[in-house]
């Protein structure tokens, strides 16, 4: 934990030994806990003004829930998450509530993100309304188009329901909404992995244009190695809720030290058939542990090929083993 | 998908200009359009529809369909609209003429009058004509003081329908507020609630309702208000199963992250996306009403002893075994309507059941 330092000051939201444990229950009218899933245990991490942060991992890995406990969307069980020097964790709904504007989130699932029973412009001027952005009906109405011309859809569509519109549609509706309290911050939450791949580099270009064009700091949560190398300056690889590298892009695409990231890099096929076919792939053995029940140690030590006997013992620390390069593996 | 839906797709891919051409977005969200579309694909549900409707008109229209007053006639060369000035009357807004006050317009020397298509009113005792079988001048054939059964069982559709409507408007108020609490805030709260219902659902409902009405003066509000205090359980566990599921959705948690505040997150965007559903149980829950309504009145508990209803008709057959006429058509009329009711909410059920869309 208590990674970079060096990057503190300029720092947009910190986070330190987030922790996110749920419950599992058993019993019908006295429910005993038999035990937790930890979904986000001990990350630490922090997110640069005006940059993106890569987050990566498989399915279940904690992706998802550390961008929710960022927002306090979840409660976290425990840790610190600071957002420009705040601390959002000791914060009560209400008091968020005014900080909510400075901080979005944009959705994976582009169908159930948007309020089937809204039309399009009712949707986008809710967070207008709600913060009072604007001083009458005819100004929010005019905000709402110009939001809907800047994610490039026709103004018009403020009178349709979100099932009239298609996936690629939606999810620009979905980022028109967050952008309409002028956040600062905006958690992407796999916003393209439900859509087409063209439509994908749509959606991904818009958001490259809008970081530009509005000076925005993104977390982007995705599994797509490929999308997050697109859009990334930096990117953190998690696995069984804890994040064990992070690195700028092009240092940790081309030098991997952890030996997760090595394989997952290993996975991505590579657009030239002589290179795929020379190229060394790792595959690993078994299958993810149960987030319940994490190995004792390092989390990937049972399916580890260079693990050793250090590796059951002692957690690894993410220690920063280049300048800026950091990683948890006591062998890199 | 029919061909024409497929059409009706692009039509609207086209309209909305930018084509950015994703999969279909066949996910049709529950929008009542598609609700409504589908509901009339299902004949059965169709016809209960139709039926339900016809019997709501019937019992708004009762006064004008049956009624021992003439809509118009002419009297010592005079023009009298009796039936609606007897309206006027009872709201005190007019009085009778000196003529024909307390006058029985049956046998009036009228030059020329009209009379509504049943000419009695359910309360016009006629001890001269007991047990009449149907005729073409008593449609349904009259009861033991004579009264005429049409006019009865026409008269007593008001009042089984705003039981079963006022009843399960009380169960749907409960339903609502306690299953929204429990499924939104979940945790302490939720277990409280739930406690609740499983406590309601232990209680012997019906025996529960014998008692009370029989311990209280017979009263049609009481009634009422015994079964909707009784019968929100059904309602309240669809409301709060379906807010922890939409509790659960992006669109609800996008709402939570712009700052909405709880009270119009519930409101605004739980609520509405919930109601289709609970709608299912509501034109049951009404069905089942009247069927308890009719039940309480046949064992003479639920509504004052004067008052005309189709299961205290049904219960002047228990004494008078010969008299089938009063055993059928009130029987038909109950058993229509509970029916109609049922078909409709269970055709409304497969119309919100995304699983059987496009099907048919």
């Amino acid at each position: 934990m208590n990674a970079e330092f060096k990057i503190q000051n300029s720092a947009i939201v910190e986070v330190r030994g987030l922790k996110k444990y749920f419950p599992v229950l058993s019993g019908v009218i006295a429910q005993r806990v038999v035990g937790w899933v930890k979904a986000v245990d001990d990350v630490g991490f922090a997110i640069r003004r005006g940059e993106t942060l890569g987050l990566v991992g498989e399915s279940g890995c904690g992706k998802t829930t550390t961008g929710r406990c960022l927002l306090q969307l979840d409660r976290p069980t425990e840790g610190s998450v600071l957002f420009e020097g705040q601390e959002l964790t000791a914060m009560s709904d209400e008091e968020l509530r005014p900080l909510r504007r400075q901080m979005q989130i944009v959705f994976q699932d582009p169908y159930s993100s948007l309020n089937p029973r809204m039309t399009i412009g009712q949707i986008i001027a809710e967070p207008i309304r709600v913060h009072a952005l604007a001083r009458n009906g005819a100004k929010c109405r005019d905000r709402v188009a110009e939001l809907l011309h800047v994610v490039g859809l026709n103004p018009l569509m403020a009178d349709r329901y979100p099932h009239e519109l298609s996936g690629g549609q939606r999810q620009r509706v979905g980022i028109a909404r967050s952008l309409a309290l002028e956040p600062k911050f905006i958690v992407c939450d796999e916003p393209v992995s439900a859509l087409d791949v063209s439509i994908q580099a749509q959606i991904i270009n818009l958001l490259e244009e809008l970081q530009e064009k509005f000076s925005l700091t993104y977390l982007f949560i995705a599994h797509d190695l490929s999308v997050v190398r697109h859009i990334s300056d930096r990117i953190a690889v998690m696995y069984l809720g804890k994040v064990i590298e992070i690195a700028d892009r092009r240092e940790l695409y081309e030098n991997p030290l952890h030996p997760y990231t090595k394989a997952l890099l290993s996975a991505v096929p590579v657009p030239d058939p002589l290179v795929e076919a020379g190229r060394e792939r790792i595959v690993l053995g078994g299958e993810v542990p149960s987030a319940l029940n994490p190995p004792v140690g390092c989390v990937f030590h049972p399916r580890c090929p260079i693990a050793i006997d250090e590796c059951r013992k002692a957690v690894p620390e993410l220690r920063e083993i280049k300048p800026n390069h950091w990683a948890a593996c006591i062998r890199a | 998908m029919a061909p024409e839906d497929n059409r009706e797709q692009v039509a609207t891919e086209r309209a909305v200009g930018m084509s950015l051409a994703t999969g279909p977005s066949e996910r049709s969200q529950g929008q009542w359009s598609g609700v409504w579309k589908q509901l009339k694909r299902n004949r059965l549900a169709m016809a209960g529809l139709y039926v339900v409707f016809f019997l709501l008109t019937l019992a708004v229209a009762a006064d004008f369909v049956a009624n021992d007053k003439p809509y118009y006639m002419v009297y010592h060369g005079r023009s009298y609209f009796p039936l609606f000035r007897s309206t006027l009357v009872k709201l005190g807004l007019a009085k009778w003429p000196a003529e024909i006050l307390n006058a029985d317009f049956k046998t009036l020397d009228a030059e020329r009058i009209l009379f509504p298509p049943v000419s009695y009113e359910p309360s016009d005792i006629d001890l001269t004509a007991p047990f009449e079988s149907p005729s073409s001048k008593h449609w349904l054939g009259t009861d033991k003081l004579g009264r005429d059964v049409m006019a009865g069982l026409i008269h007593g559709s008001r009042i089984s329908l705003s039981v079963g409507f006022v009843a399960v408007g009380i169960a749907l108020t409960i339903g609502v507020v306690l299953g929204a609490l429990a499924g939104f805030f979940g945790s302490w709260v939720d277990l409280i609630i739930s406690r609740i219902f499983e406590v309601m659902l232990t209680m012997p409902t019906f025996f529960l309702l014998i008692t009370i009405a029989a311990l209280l003066p017979p009263s049609i509000f009481l009634t009422m208000a015994i079964i909707g205090l009784t019968g929100w359980v059904g309602i309240a566990r669809f409301t709060r199963n379906e807010f922890l599921k939409i509790r659960n959705l992006d669109f609800v948690t996008a709402a939570i992250a712009l700052g909405v505040s709880s009270r119009k997150v519930m409101f605004r965007h739980i609520l509405p996306n919930a109601l289709a559903p609970v709608m299912v149980s509501v034109v049951l829950g009404i069905a089942g009403a009247i069927l308890i309504e009719s039940s309480l009145s046949f064992l003479g508990i639920g509504v004052p002893a004067d008052t005309v209803t189709w299961g205290s008709i049904l219960n002047e057959a228990r004494s008078n075994t010969f008299a089938w006429w009063l055993a059928l058509f009130p029987g038909a009329a109950i058993f229509i309507t509970v029916l109609s009711y049922y078909l409709v909410g269970e055709g409304l059920r497969d119309a919100l059941d995304p699983r059987l869309r496009g099907s048919k």
